[in-house]
């Protein structure tokens, strides 16, 4: 993790549910910069779309930084959302499937996580909630 | 090696070892030696080469071409020291080569005879001054020793390069995807399915489905003998991603295993179509399709 | 962004044209289930060839189209799915379950036609006996 580099950081601020859609179109963009197939640059902006979500739910505002990332031969996007709300209490409920405090589906965070490839999440109750997530590149083999 | 033939150039520094000096002006004699008997040392490797049978897909004056090109090549590397010419030429050469069959050991075989030959001739023309004769071949052998090697080194990367353009060329052939009717596509899997080409599967299918404009798909697991869970659980998104764009799944040729895999992950099988065997499986989609099979004389009005 | 809604005999065809806000997708459902009545519609179609993403929320809006528009008689097919955004959505653990799907308007049409001839005749009078 030391090892990857982090290049073209973009934020934005999520405040409403326009900024939803702005998250996940600029994801999109930019993973379709750092060469993601079609496919794959659907999944980054779906699950950008899920905890950009988890912020206007929760902790009403926040923000969402982008970044391509290399380590090594690999590349992949890097999407970081932070906020300053409530925090989670218990982080591995919160990451079971059908698991919500707000009556939605359940699916926002546990479904994010299934569609990247690392998925992490820091949270302190009444401090807030940091989610890091990254997609690598499937290289040709 | 690429630092002796900066030495060769410009006149060496103060302070190098005297060998270092001594293997650049036998290096210098030889290729002289090399250059002067182009011809006749050119012809001998290629009637080697014939004689070993190696290059057997090739013609005699194809063998003869290449030669000269190798040969030329050589005894560049030994002047200068840098490979990279060199290199460049095997890698062309094994593409040329590759696709009619040269095998990796006639490649090093025909290296090696060339290094033969060419010790030869050094015995020939030092024979008189053996102690001559030792200090050119001190210098000749590890510069031999890194041409054979790059040149082989080359091929092989070359072929590794090819296999993996073929293996992927396989992949893609492997899951075909047909279409048997009108808006009706089979599927049949074969082989061992690795999530990538799970992946690669379920792409293909559902952009078919698509082009298409199928409401049936049958795909057909009998040549499948096992899946892990990973595999089985995509299998299950597959048929609920074709469902989202609009076509029913049948799923055919379930072994025991597999069966057991789906019970163990606990699918959901009210959302899954499956059926014993492909022929069953096609049934099915003619009858969702609205086709019916009759035999022909119930299709003759009787007389 | 506004989205527009077709009527067509007995059905409504809402067709996304851009990326939805959640404001936007809730609107939509307002929309759609109030003219349900309105119009005594007895399908809806709903395309979504323009999305490029669906999430949760698009997943949930949509199901809830579905079944209120149940509730209030009639039949929902969400048509033009990308397969990209099929994919991305099963592994989002979103399935549509239970709601029914079709390739694009012309299937989702023929589709409502043949799920709702039985309750209908030509005039859209109900109660006729359904056909074989």
């Amino acid at each position: 993790m030391d090892a990857s580099s982090v290049a073209d950081q973009l934020r934005v601020e999520i405040a409403s549910d326009v900024d939803v859609v702005q998250a996940r179109q600029h994801g999109r963009e930019l993973a379709a910069g750092a060469g993601f197939s079609t496919g794959d640059q659907t999944v980054i902006a779906a699950a950008i779309s899920e905890v950009a979500r988890n912020i206007l739910m929760y902790a009403k505002r926040g923000e969402i930084s982008l970044g391509v990332v290399a380590n090594g031969d690999q590349q992949g996007v890097v999407i970081v959302a932070r906020d300053q709300g409530p925090g989670i209490p218990d982080v591995s409920r919160a990451l079971q499937d059908g698991y919500s405090t707000s009556g939605g589906l359940g699916l926002g965070l546990p479904g994010a996580r299934r569609l990247m490839d690392d998925f992490d999440i820091a949270s302190v109750v009444g401090q807030g909630t940091t989610v890091t997530m990254r997609k690598w590149r499937r290289l040709p083999s | 090696m690429a630092t002796r033939s900066k030495e060769q150039r410009e006149s060496p520094p103060a302070g190098i070892p005297m060998h270092t000096q001594d293997t650049a002006a036998l290096l210098r004699e030889l290729v002289a030696h090399l250059r002067q008997n182009r011809t006749e040392l050119r012809e001998e490797w290629a009637r080697r080469i014939t004689r070993a049978q190696l290059l057997t897909a090739m013609t005699e004056e194809e063998i003869f071409a290449e030669a000269t090109s190798v040969y030329d090549n050589y005894v560049e590397a030994l002047e200068t020291g840098t490979f990279e010419a060199l290199q460049a030429y095997a890698r062309n050469l094994s593409e040329r080569i590759i696709p009619r069959g040269v095998e990796t050991h006639e490649v090093l075989g025909i290296v090696l005879l060339l290094r033969d030959v060419l010790a030869r001739s050094l015995f020939g023309k030092y024979q008189e001054d053996f102690d001559k004769l030792n200090r050119i071949l001190d210098a000749y052998e590890p510069a031999a020793n890194r041409i054979a090697n790059t040149v082989a080194v080359g091929f092989v990367q070359e072929r590794e390069r090819i296999i993996r353009q073929q293996q992927e060329a396989i992949r893609e052939l492997s899951t075909p995807v047909l279409q048997v009717r009108e808006r009706l596509l089979i599927l049949p899997i074969i082989g061992v399915i690795d999530p990538q080409r799970a992946r690669q599967l379920t792409e293909q299918l559902l952009q078919a489905i698509r082009t298409n404009r199928a409401k049936v798909v049958v795909i057909d697991i009998t040549g499948v003998a096992a899946m892990d869970s990973n595999v089985a659980n995509h299998l299950v998104q597959t048929v609920e991603a074709s469902r989202l764009l609009g076509a029913t799944v049948i799923v055919t040729g379930l072994s025991p295993e597999i069966a057991q895999t789906l019970v163990t992950i606990g699918v959901d099988l009210s959302e899954m179509a499956t059926v014993g065997d492909l022929q069953g499986g096609i049934e099915e989609a003619e009858r969702l399709l609205g086709y019916k099979v009759l035999p022909l004389e119930e299709l003759t009005p009787k007389a | 962004m506004d989205v527009p809604i077709l009527k067509q005999g007995h059905f409504l065809i809402a067709s996304i044209q851009s990326a939805l806000s959640d404001a936007d997708l809730s609107q939509l459902r307002e929309k759609l289930i109030e003219r349900v009545g309105r119009f005594r519609a007895r399908g809806v179609i709903v395309d979504v060839t323009a999305l490029d993403v669906m999430d949760s929320f698009a997943v949930r809006t949509l199901r809830d189209i579905a079944h209120m528009a149940r509730l209030r008689g009639a039949e929902t097919v969400i048509v033009g799915i990308q397969p990209e955004v099929a994919f991305a959505m099963v592994q989002l653990g979103l399935t549509l379950k239970g709601i029914s799907t079709a390739l694009d308007l012309e299937e989702g049409l023929a589709f409502l036609n043949q799920h709702t001839q039985g309750r209908l005749d030509e005039k859209g009078e109900r109660g006729r006996i359904e056909r074989g």
